[in-house]
């Protein structure tokens, strides 16, 4: 991404965004709500063209890219009398590849393995819509890692999950990322985001990249010892104590969220 | 009711009636699914009335005009065909609410018609047969087309399956996944554009709505998988129609009505055992 800037209408959200990430990163993207974070990642998906500056995944544009790239969001617009099956949703990841028709073994056997990886195999014939929050959560990991993508987007992956299931998940997507994947993931949770991604993006209107051993070094002692401070890198983000992650407002994020649902 | 298969073997009308319902129940239990689990009945009412224009337009060219080819059946599935082509497009890549077009084609289809109907010259009987259903007159001809309909509704399922599904459970993930979701929502409105037309021939414009959603709505409540959905359906309107044709002979009940109180009243039943089940299994748990 090269000098992004985009607004909605008059309200710039994201102001000369540059960043490059390379392959097998598993990259955190951090930032206060209302910081540009969900319009970062639309941004990335091709769902919203920037005003100024250019954008590539592998080299092409991101509408290009798509079918390279998996996307998870926090919470799909399910009705819960939907008539369909744990597999099928799964199948979905594969939709766009497979020919017209009946899916094939391939298909079939690409979904067994992401369900297995989830931890959900015992599940795949159980009607969706009777699963917990979390356990739907898993089933669109699942579904995004039945695609084979080269680039996975998760939106809070583990919001919903319980702490056992989620610490399996991170340990997923380190492995993803060793099998050549790169995974950028929204996330609130510093303390676990700290602990398992290569790289941490702080998005507040503009974006930072850092190694996370560089911005750990610097700054995690001191947010780990329970205080709330700053990340070095000239934008207003904020690093909370892991243990009030989920429930101290951010302070001094320097403007309200306008236009976003971050 | 018993006059009824008495007289099936005797009277060509009534098994062409049949056939008619048999037909009219595999469009609608497939396309009729598809139509419930997306919440879009209000597409099959905009089409149903919409093809009164189509139906107005062929007779007013065949009685001015001397136009031949143009027969109800084929006006029926030109104005269906044109109003889900609109409906596509406004919907999925123009900037007007879906309500409010929908609301704008259904009630300017049914106000065209009406004008082509007014200026037509003489009695237009048949057309009032269009309106409120008429499968004991269904011809040998109409079969055909019923059957032509059919085999076009039941490959595009079975080809596009896979990719509606997908779209019908969350389109901008579809959207993302690299799908192209304006194709398959034009072919989809195509889809439920020519089921309608199908069903109007056998309950007519103002209740072709009730059987393309109600044996679908019904198959809902007792399975969970689209295609078992589907099966079900058709299923359903297979013994609802011959049903409502039986039930409805030897009173001189109007056949399209019947069937459609006997698909409500099925439907009834299976909300009551549906939610007597759900009771169960909750005191179980």
């Amino acid at each position: 991404m090269r000098d992004v800037c985009f607004a909605y209408g008059d309200q710039e959200v994201l102001h000369n965004v540059s960043f490059s990430i390379a392959r097998q990163e598993l990259v955190a993207i951090v930032g206060p709500n209302g910081g540009g974070k969900t319009t970062l990642l639309r941004l990335l998906l091709g769902e919203l063209q920037p005003r100024f500056g250019s954008i590539r995944i592998f080299g092409v544009p991101p509408t290009v890219a798509r079918s390279r790239i998996g996307y998870v969001p926090q919470a799909i617009p399910f009705d819960p009398h939907f008539p369909v099956s744990v597999r099928e949703v799964v199948l979905m990841g594969r939709v766009a590849k497979a020919r017209l028709g009946l899916f094939g073994k391939k298909d079939h056997a690409a979904t067994a393995d992401a369900l297995a990886k989830v931890g959900m195999s015992g599940f795949a014939g159980c009607a969706f819509a009777e699963l917990s929050g979390g356990e739907r959560q898993r089933v669109m990991i699942a579904q995004a890692l039945a695609g084979g993508s080269e680039m996975l987007f998760f939106d809070e992956p583990v919001a919903n999950v319980d702490a056992e299931h989620a610490s399996q998940l991170y340990n997923l997507f380190k492995e993803l990322t060793s099998g050549g994947v790169t995974v950028l993931m929204v996330s609130h949770n510093l303390g676990v985001v700290t602990g398992h991604a290569t790289q941490i993006l702080c998005v507040n209107r503009t974006a930072g990249l850092h190694a996370i051993g560089e911005v750990a070094s610097q700054t995690f002692t001191e947010a780990f010892g329970g205080s709330l401070m700053a990340l070095q890198h000239g934008t207003d983000c904020h690093v909370l104590d892991p243990s009030t992650a989920m429930h101290t407002p951010h302070h001094g994020a320097g403007r309200e969220a306008q236009g976003t649902d971050d | 009711m018993i006059s009824f298969f008495k007289d099936l073997p005797v009277y060509p009308f009534l098994l062409n009636a049949v056939l008619a319902a048999v037909l009219a129940a595999v469009a609608g239990g497939v396309t009729g699914s598809l139509v419930v689990v997306r919440r879009s009945t209000y597409l099959a009412g905009a089409v149903s009335h919409s093809v009164l224009a189509g139906l107005g337009l062929s007779r007013l060219l065949q009685r001015r005009f001397g136009v031949e080819w143009l027969t109800p059946m084929g006006g029926a599935v030109l104005a269906a065909v044109t109003v889900a082509l609109l409906l596509a497009r406004l919907t999925t890549r123009g900037r007007h609410r879906p309500d409010t077009a929908l609301s704008a084609v259904w009630t300017g289809g049914m106000a065209l018609g009406v004008s082509f109907v007014a200026a037509t010259p003489g009695y237009q009987d048949d057309l009032m047969s269009y309106l409120f259903g008429s499968i004991l007159l269904v011809s040998g001809a109409d079969l055909l087309w019923m059957a032509a309909l059919d085999v076009v509704i039941i490959t595009v399922m079975f080809l596009c399956y896979n990719r509606f599904l997908a779209i019908a459970f969350d389109k901008r993930l579809a959207h993302l996944r690299g799908i192209n979701t304006a194709f398959y929502e034009t072919i989809y409105h195509l889809l439920a554009a020519l089921t309608v037309v199908l069903l109007v021939r056998v309950t007519g414009i103002v209740l072709a709505v009730a059987l393309l959603t109600l044996p679908a709505a019904t198959a809902g409540l007792l399975v969970r998988r689209l295609d078992r959905m589907m099966l079900l359906a058709v299923v359903l309107g297979i013994a609802v129609g011959v049903g409502g044709l039986a039930i409805s002979y030897a009173p001189g009940w109007p056949p399209g009505a019947t069937i459609v109180e006997l698909a409500l009243v099925v439907y009834l039943l299976a909300a009551l055992f549906s939610r007597s089940r759900k009771r169960e299994e909750g005191a179980i748990q």
